[in-house]
């Protein structure tokens, strides 16, 4: 099940540039959040806070408090230990190009140390079908690589990935910006399925597409979260000025 | 900045207040038709009807082909749809002036000595209108605001017109046809009103985004508990 994100006065820097100042907002569980800004807004920066990827880059930190749950994921847990509960999903598919279809998604769960054939088998399978990418697939799991099937597949092939060591929650920084319109469509339809069991956060430059997936948004401009409120609310009927000139191509 | 884009809502914008033209005059003809008897007038009026039909048409087009191809958000949404309820209740509003044309050639030449004050009802109803279209020029919650407080006199004024010739009939049935004429002509003055209540209402909408139809404001209770 999704879990409740907490996030009070995040602030993140690379090196001397102040990339978030004072982000506070709550996730809620089992929801799909959208995050939209202009690039360099802060949304990607955000979304690597809450799996402490931003960290993994030698001249970035981050300050603040980022709950999960009843767990403050900087001081009680090893970011090895926050990425086992929070999956994350790139702009453009990454399979492992050399692994089959099927050691894609059990990769997580072998580095995670499963080893039993019974396990890994019945967690490919499950995860596939949640990732409705098992109909497709299911004849060449071994035979075919993660490189070989189209974009869209190896899009929710990742998801599949993610979803296979069973987080609680789902990172998507722009899952369908590489997609055609229908592989998208697949992968909204996706998101609706999978947000009743993971609290899904996605960060999207296309604004029907939030519209259409998430219960909440929020809008970031220059590194500050300017407007968080429920979807239908921050598209028809924004409170910030900003908001709006941005939303209605206003902006710059 | 979406230029194009702006530059179609402007398009929007104008065509509307040119169909809002042809509507408001149709309305002013009818009404003066009535206390003249000007049968040329209500002529007139019947003859705008097929134009104020093509430009209900040719906004609801364009303001479709905005939908679908701008994918509008906020007040730029707001102001699209504000723009096709109130094309909506324009076109209304040229119906009720035919109607109204129609009816003062049934009236030809019978007797004015109508005991019901039309031609204030049709003054009120006319200036609700263009107080209405007003707002929307100017985007101007307050004066829309002022257009909704208006109805109430309008409706009284109906009441009041719909008691009178009912007890007329009663008295004269003779004159029977001429004051059903005239309680329609009413009946149609009071719906002008309402018309330009929703487009009052359509501004306000589109200025601010609170939705006041149907007193929104005041507490009511979901829709599946009414419907028992």
């Amino acid at each position: 099940m999704g879990v409740d994100i907490r996030v009070e006065n995040l602030n993140a820097w690379y090196g001397q540039v102040h990339t978030l100042k004072d982000v506070s907002l709550h996730i809620s569980a089992n929801q799909a959040t959208a995050l939209i800004g202009p690039s360099g807004c802060g949304k990607s920066t955000f979304v690597r806070c809450l799996n402490r990827m931003h960290e993994t880059n030698p001249i970035a930190r981050a300050e603040g408090s980022v709950r999960m749950g009843e767990i403050d994921i900087y001081r009680d847990a090893t970011p090895v230990e926050i990425r086992r509960r929070v999956g994350m999903v790139f702009q453009r598919p990454n399979p492992f190009p050399s692994m089959s279809i099927y050691d894609n998604v059990a990769s997580g769960l072998k580095l995670n140390g499963y080893r039993k054939r019974r396990v890994l088998d019945e967690v490919v399978e499950r995860s596939l079908k949640q990732a409705a990418l098992w109909d497709e697939v299911k004849d060449d799991l071994k035979k075919k690589s993660g490189a070989s099937i189209s974009g869209g597949q190896q899009q929710r092939l990742c998801i599949a990935r993610a979803l296979a060591v069973d987080p609680e929650v789902l990172l998507m920084d722009e899952p369908a910006s590489a997609l055609d319109p229908v592989s998208t469509a697949k992968i909204e339809d996706l998101i609706f399925e999978l947000k009743c069991q993971y609290t899904i956060v996605i960060v999207t430059h296309n604004m029907q597409q939030a519209a259409r997936v998430a219960e909440r948004t929020g809008f970031f401009l220059m590194g500050k979260l300017v407007e968080f409120d429920a979807t239908d609310k921050l598209f028809t009927n924004p409170t910030d000025k900003r908001t709006e000139d941005y939303i209605t191509g206003r902006f710059g | 900045m979406r230029i194009k884009f702006q530059q179609k809502l402007d398009e929007l914008k104008e065509r509307l207040l040119v169909m809002a033209g042809l509507v408001e005059q149709a309305i002013q003809r009818a009404t003066e038709a009535y206390s003249t008897r000007d049968l040329d007038l209500c002529e007139l009026v019947s003859l705008s009807e097929p134009a104020i039909n093509r430009m209900e048409r040719e906004i609801d087009q364009l303001a479709l082909d905005l939908l679908a191809m701008e994918q509008p958000m906020a007040v730029d949404l707001r102001f699209i749809l504000a723009v096709i309820r109130i094309n909506a209740d324009l076109e209304r509003v040229g119906d009720q002036a035919v109607n109204i044309a129609n009816r003062v050639k049934e009236l030809g030449t019978m007797s004015r000595d109508i005991p019901v004050d039309i031609p204030k009802l049709a003054q009120l109803a006319t200036a609700m209108i263009r107080k209405a279209l007003q707002s929307f020029i100017e985007a101007d919650t307050q004066m829309a605001l002022s257009v909704l407080l208006l109805d109430d006199q309008v409706d009284e004024l109906n009441g009041e017109a719909f008691r009178t010739l009912g007890a007329l009939i009663q008295k004269q049935p003779e004159r029977t046809a001429e004051a059903l004429n005239a309680l329609v002509i009413s009946r149609n003055l009071e719906r002008v009103g309402d018309h330009a209540t929703n487009i009052a209402e359509d501004v306000i909408f589109w200025v601010s985004g609170a939705d006041v139809r149907h007193h929104a404001t005041e507490e009511a209770p979901p829709a599946e508990e009414t419907v028992r």
